[in-house]
């Protein structure tokens, strides 16, 4: 085994290399080059640490946007509701108010209506019974020539036409 | 790779060849080996494989990512066998492991098929004990350091009754010296075995061939057969040996920084 039967002859030789390319090694590429790429590593991974952290912040804040919307939007609403609500209660009332007015009115017109029908009535009443007691009259002076006055004349027509 | 005629040594493979003959350094002839260039071979790889994620985009492409997944996962591995402590540990964990998984993966590229002498530097025990005394230094510093002589309190389990504490301190003890070789132990001999096995099909398949052709189709086929196997296990075995060296590694830091 040339491992062991060499190992006299040329330890010093392969102790030196060793020494040299594993010390090249540890400080070219162990202090030199293996910090910088964890340098790198670590700088990414911050990188990406906080990105995620400002999304979830950014998420935040918008989930805090839509939810004030959301309250703004649901208090414009109700408002509005209430307005709508308001000016319909003051257009009935208003409506209402003049419904009223106006079957006053034509109730007044119908009341005047019927008195001034009832006035006339009576009056067309005692013009027939004037008539009539005048036309009594002169046929009780034609048919018996009994004279009657006019104020019973005009009796009894009112109790004949009462009983019709 | 055939060293004598007729005869395939798969040990030839671990052979470590001179290149230029360097100089001396206290007696040791510090030679440029075939070892040395694929130890820089792995670290040039390596750096080239950093520098595709280096780009630092905020939004990797694909081989940022992939880069960024290693040390992703090397960065989760301490913080789950540390905690935040362990983060200061990554940088020689990740070195650790990038160093041995590209030897051991780079060791395993067919590149022999271009005339190149293929060769696994964690198959051998000289430089798996060296990066398992590493691992281990690293240990004992933090531990003493941190704790002074409590660190021997790592020994003792919670909950020992007292007539048992001697005999457990010297069990603790020995499991905890043996650490650095079963470190060093089991990736050197995870790779030496895959290797030695691969080359062995690969004999079995040039020998029958050359013996004729019905010997060629009944046991070269399925050597070949079940070489296409093992080198996806050996691939696998590769990573997983990286892993392990580097897991063990920060669990043993772990016992270091935090004691129990």
């Amino acid at each position: 085994m040339p491992q062991i039967d060499q190992i006299a002859a040329t330890y010093g030789s392969q102790i030196f290399w060793l020494l040299l390319t594993f010390g090249i090694t540890f400080f070219v590429i162990g202090l030199g080059m293996f910090p910088k790429i964890q340098g790198t590593v670590d700088a990414r991974d911050k990188r990406i640490a906080d990105d995620l952290e400002a999304a979830r912040k950014a998420n935040v804040t918008a989930d805090e946007l839509e939810e004030s919307y959301r309250v703004k939007m649901e208090n414009d609403r109700s408002e509005a509701q209430a307005l709508v609500e308001a000016s319909k209660a003051k257009a009935s009332a208003a409506a209402e108010k003049r419904k009223a007015k106006s079957n006053a009115d034509i109730a007044e017109k119908v009341a005047t209506a019927e008195a001034d029908i009832k006035a006339r009535a009576s009056e067309a009443l005692k013009e027939i019974e004037s008539v009539s007691a005048e036309v009594a009259q002169d046929m009780v002076a034609k048919i018996s020539g009994a004279k009657v006055t006019k104020a019973a004349a005009l009796k009894e027509t009112k109790a004949a036409l009462k009983h019709g | 790779m055939a060293t004598e005629e007729g005869k395939i040594d798969p040990m030839y493979q671990f052979e470590v060849q001179t290149i230029f003959e360097g100089f001396s350094l206290g007696g040791q002839q510090i030679a440029l080996t075939n070892s040395a260039v694929w130890m820089m071979v792995s670290v040039v790889a390596l750096w080239l494989f950093m520098l595709g994620g280096m780009k630092r985009e905020l939004v990797p492409g694909r081989w940022q990512m992939m880069v960024e997944g290693f040390t992703g996962f090397i960065d989760n591995m301490m913080d789950a066998n540390i905690g935040p402590a362990g983060r200061k540990y990554a940088p020689y964990v990740f070195s650790l492991f990038m160093f041995i998984l590209f030897s051991n993966v780079l060791g395993l590229l067919p590149v022999g098929v271009l005339g190149l002498h293929p060769f696994t530097v964690t198959s051998h025990l000289t430089v798996t004990g060296v990066l398992a005394i590493l691992s281990f230094s690293i240990v004992l510093i933090v531990g003493f350091a941190k704790h002074k002589l409590h660190f021997f309190s790592l020994f003792i389990p919670d909950g020992t009754p007292l007539p048992m504490i001697p005999f457990i301190f010297i069990v603790e003890l020995l499991s905890f010296l043996v650490r650095p070789f079963s470190l060093a132990l089991r990736l050197f001999v995870a790779m030496t075995a895959g290797h030695i096995l691969l080359k062995v099909l690969a004999g079995f398949v040039i020998n029958s061939s050359n013996a004729g052709a019905g010997y060629g189709v009944l046991v070269g086929i399925p050597s070949f057969a079940l070489m296409i196997g093992i080198s996806a296990l050996e691939l696998l075995v590769a990573v997983v040996q990286a892993y392990v060296f580097a897991l063990l590694t920060s669990l043993y830091i772990n016992d270091a920084e935090n004691l129990h």
